[in-house]
C-alpha cells in the first residue's frame, strides 16, 4: 500500500460515480462504512449535530435502488454527475495500523433535464485495507457553502 | 396594472367553496398582495427565545418583504424591531443571528442604538441642533414592531394594527406547541444549531397544503419510503430490532385506512393538524430513560397524557408547521411567487435523553433536507404543479375530497383524516387575512 494506490482508489471511486455504476461504487465501501455530509464548519459530531447526510450502507443501498425505481418520479429524467478532483492530499498512510486517510479538493456537478448545479468542497476519505483491498470506512463531504439553501441533490459527491 | 390590485372582489373570487383559482400559486401580483396584506395582517413566527438567550443576542427575519429582528435587551426583555437604520435605511442586523454586545452601531454613519431600539448616540450631534430633529421619527431610534407575543418561548409578531389578537388568532391550536414543550421534562425547548435549509422552486402554499395532504405519502413516497421498507425486508436477516432509520421511513407507506382513521382537526383562522388519534409518529420505539424522567417530572397520568398525544403535522396559518413528537418546526418562507425557502429547525427537549435529539435530527435530514429522498419526491410534485398550472384549459385546483355542502367556516372540528377540509380552511383564512385591510371596490373607484 502506498500513496499512489490511495490516490488511484479515490480516482476510481469518482469514475464509478460518473459512470453511474452505483453497485460497483457501493462495493467499495466497508460494511460498517458511513457517508457523511456535515452542516457545520469543521463539524465534529455527526449524531448530535445536524448534518445533510449521515448514512450507513443500508441507507446508501436504499438511495441506489431508488434511483432506478419505476415510480421514482424525481429521476424522470435521470440525473447525471461529474467529479473534477484535485490530486488527493494523503493525510495518513500507515500500513501497520491499516489506516489510510486522504483529503481531496473537488468540483462536483449534478445535472438533470435542463438544470445544472455546481458544488465545491473537500472530500475526506478514511480507508481500511481488507485482505489487501482498500475499502471506504468513512467518506466525508465538506461543502464550502454547507449552510446555503440548495435545491435537490440526488446523487453522490 | 394587473387584475388583482385594488380589486377586492377579484381576490375573493379566487377562492370558491371547494376550488381555488390557479392564480393564487402562479400570479406575481397575487404574490405581491400576499406580501403587502396577508403577511402583515397575520401573526408570523420570528424565532425561538432560546436562540437569543443572552443580552445582545439577535435573530433576523422577514415578515412578507419587511425585514425585522428580535433582540434580547439587558433587562432580559425581547424586542422586535424593524431592521432599518432610522437615518438612511441601512439594515442594522445583517446576519441570521449574532450578538451585538451592549448596543447596535450602524456601519454607515455610526448612529448607535440600545438593544431596546432607542437612539444612543449620533456622531457630531451638534449638526442636528435647532434643526427640529427631536420631532423626527429618526430621533426615536429603531422602530418597534408593535404587536409581539412570546408564547412559551415562541416569538410571534404582527405588523398591522387591527385584526385579531394573538389569543383570538391562534386559540386552541396552541395546544400543539404546548404538547411539544411539555415533552421536555423541564418544560423547556432549546434551539442549539442552524436549521436545514432547502430551496423550493414552487409557491409557498403548495408546501403548506402538503403538510395535511394524507393521500400523497403512499403514492409519491413509494420511491423512498417504499424502497426503504423493501431493502430492509431483504437485508435484515434475522435481526429482531428495526433500526431507527427504518422506523422513521416505514410509516410513510401506511395505507389510506390508517390516515382515514387517524383524523384531522381543524381550527378557526386556517390552523389545523393531521394525526388526531394516532399518527406516523406513534409507533417509534421507546427511548431508554425518557419515560422515567417524564413520570418524575409530571406524574404517571400526566406524563402518559403528554406522550400519547402524537399529532402529525400542525399548520399555524399562514406559514409554519409544528411537529411535536419529533420536535421540528418548518418555516415556509416566501421568496417569490415560484420560490420558497424552507427552514427546518430541530428543538432539543431540555432534560430529555440525547437519543431523542438524535432521532429528531435524523428525521429532519431524512425528510427535510435537499439531500432527502422524501424531499426529492415532494419537490418533484410541487415543481410539476408549478409548471402544469400555467395551462389555461382548466384554471381551477380541486380541493373537494370529503366536501359537504354548507361546511361551517372558522370552527373546531375533528374529521376524516383524508379530507381536504384543512386546505379549504386555509383558503378561507387566506381570503380573510388577505382582504382584512383592503378597501371595498366602490370606495377605491371614487
Ligand atoms: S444610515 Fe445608519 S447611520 Fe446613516
Ligand atoms: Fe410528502
Amino acid at each position: 500500500m502506498n500513496e499512489k494506490v490511495i490516490a488511484d482508489f479515490i480516482y476510481e471511486e469518482a469514475r464509478q460515480l460518473d459512470a453511474m455504476q452505483w453497485n460497483a461504487w457501493l462495493g467499495m465501501f466497508h460494511p460498517e462504512a458511513r457517508y457523511w455530509v456535515p452542516l457545520e464548519w469543521q463539524q465534529q459530531d455527526p449524531v448530535l449535530q445536524p448534518s445533510l447526510m449521515y448514512e450507513d450502507l443500508l441507507l446508501l443501498k436504499v438511495r441506489v435502488e431508488r434511483l432506478s425505481g419505476e415510480r421514482t418520479f424525481s429521476q424522470k429524467p435521470k440525473s447525471r454527475c461529474h467529479h473534477l478532483l484535485q490530486a488527493p492530499h494523503i493525510v495518513e498512510c500507515n500500513a501497520e495500523t491499516g489506516v489510510f486517510k486522504a483529503r481531496t479538493s473537488f468540483f462536483y456537478t449534478e445535472t438533470r433535464g435542463d438544470t445544472l448545479e455546481r458544488y465545491s468542497g473537500w472530500a475526506s476519505h478514511e480507508l481500511v485495507a481488507v485482505d489487501g483491498e482498500l475499502k471506504i470506512k468513512l467518506k466525508r463531504i465538506d461543502l464550502i457553502n454547507f449552510d446555503a439553501p440548495f435545491g435537490n441533490i440526488q446523487l453522490f459527491m | 396594472m394587473g387584475a388583482y390590485r385594488s380589486n377586492i372582489d377579484a381576490i375573493r373570487a379566487l377562492v370558491r367553496d371547494s376550488e381555488v383559482h390557479r392564480d393564487v400559486y402562479i400570479d406575481p401580483e397575487v404574490f405581491d398582495l400576499e406580501m403587502e396584506h396577508l403577511f402583515p395582517n397575520s401573526w408570523i413566527y420570528i424565532g425561538h427565545a432560546s436562540q437569543i438567550s443572552k443580552p445582545g443576542d439577535f435573530i433576523t427575519a422577514n415578515i412578507g418583504r419587511q425585514p425585522v429582528f428580535a433582540v434580547r435587551h439587558s433587562d432580559g426583555n425581547v424586542h422586535v424591531l424593524f431592521n432599518r437604520c432610522p437615518h438612511k435605511g441601512v439594515k442594522i442586523a445583517s446576519e441570521a443571528c449574532g450578538n451585538t454586545g451592549k448596543f447596535f452601531r450602524c456601519p454607515y454613519h455610526a448612529w448607535s442604538f440600545k438593544t431596546d431600539g432607542s437612539l444612543l448616540a449620533i456622531p457630531l450631534k451638534k449638526g442636528y441642533e435647532s434643526t427640529g430633529f427631536d420631532g423626527s421619527q429618526a430621533s426615536r431610534g429603531l422602530t418597534p414592531v408593535k404587536h409581539v407575543k412570546i408564547y412559551r418561548d415562541f416569538i410571534f409578531a404582527k405588523l398591522n394594527d387591527g385584526g385579531l389578537s394573538f389569543e383570538d388568532y391562534f386559540g386552541e391550536s396552541l395546544s400543539t406547541i404546548d404538547n411539544m414543550v411539555d415533552r421536555s421534562p423541564e418544560g423547556k425547548l432549546a434551539i442549539q444549531a442552524a436549521p436545514i435549509r432547502y430551496m423550493h422552486t414552487c409557491n409557498w402554499k403548495m408546501l403548506v397544503e402538503n403538510q395535511t395532504d394524507t393521500c400523497h405519502p403512499m403514492v409519491a413516497h413509494e420511491s423512498s419510503a417504499g424502497t426503504a421498507v423493501k431493502v430492509w425486508t431483504r437485508e435484515k436477516g434475522d435481526s429482531t430490532e428495526t433500526p431507527m432509520a427504518v422506523q422513521l421511513y416505514a410509516p410513510f407507506m401506511s395505507p389510506y385506512e390508517f390516515y382515514e382513521k387517524s383524523g384531522i382537526r381543524i381550527w378557526p383562522n386556517g390552523h389545523g393538524h393531521t394525526g388526531v388519534s394516532n399518527s406516523i409518529h406513534s409507533d417509534y420505539s421507546q427511548i431508554p430513560g425518557y419515560l422515567d424522567k417524564m413520570i418524575a417530572a409530571y406524574g404517571e397520568k400526566r406524563a402518559k397524557e403528554i406522550l400519547d398525544e402524537t399529532r402529525h403535522n400542525t399548520i399555524y396559518f399562514p406559514n409554519i408547521m409544528v411537529k411535536g413528537p419529533v420536535q421540528i418546526v418548518r418555516n415556509f418562507i416566501p421568496i417569490a411567487v415560484d420560490k420558497t425557502l424552507v427552514e427546518s429547525w430541530v428543538f432539543r427537549l431540555v432534560g430529555a435523553p440525547d437519543m431523542l435529539y438524535e432521532r429528531a435530527l435524523m428525521y429532519n435530514r431524512f425528510i427535510n433536507a435537499p439531500t432527502s429522498i422524501v424531499g426529492h419526491d415532494d419537490l418533484e410534485m410541487y415543481e410539476r404543479a408549478q409548471e402544469g398550472l400555467r395551462s389555461n384549459g382548466n384554471q381551477w385546483v380541486n380541493l373537494q375530497r370529503l366536501y359537504e355542502g354548507g361546511e361551517k367556516l372558522d370552527v373546531t372540528e375533528v374529521i376524516n383524516g383524508t379530507s381536504e377540509r384543512q386546505m379549504r380552511n386555509q383558503f378561507h383564512a387566506w381570503v380573510k387575512f388577505m382582504t382584512q385591510d383592503m378597501s371595498e371596490r366602490a370606495e377605491v373607484a371614487e
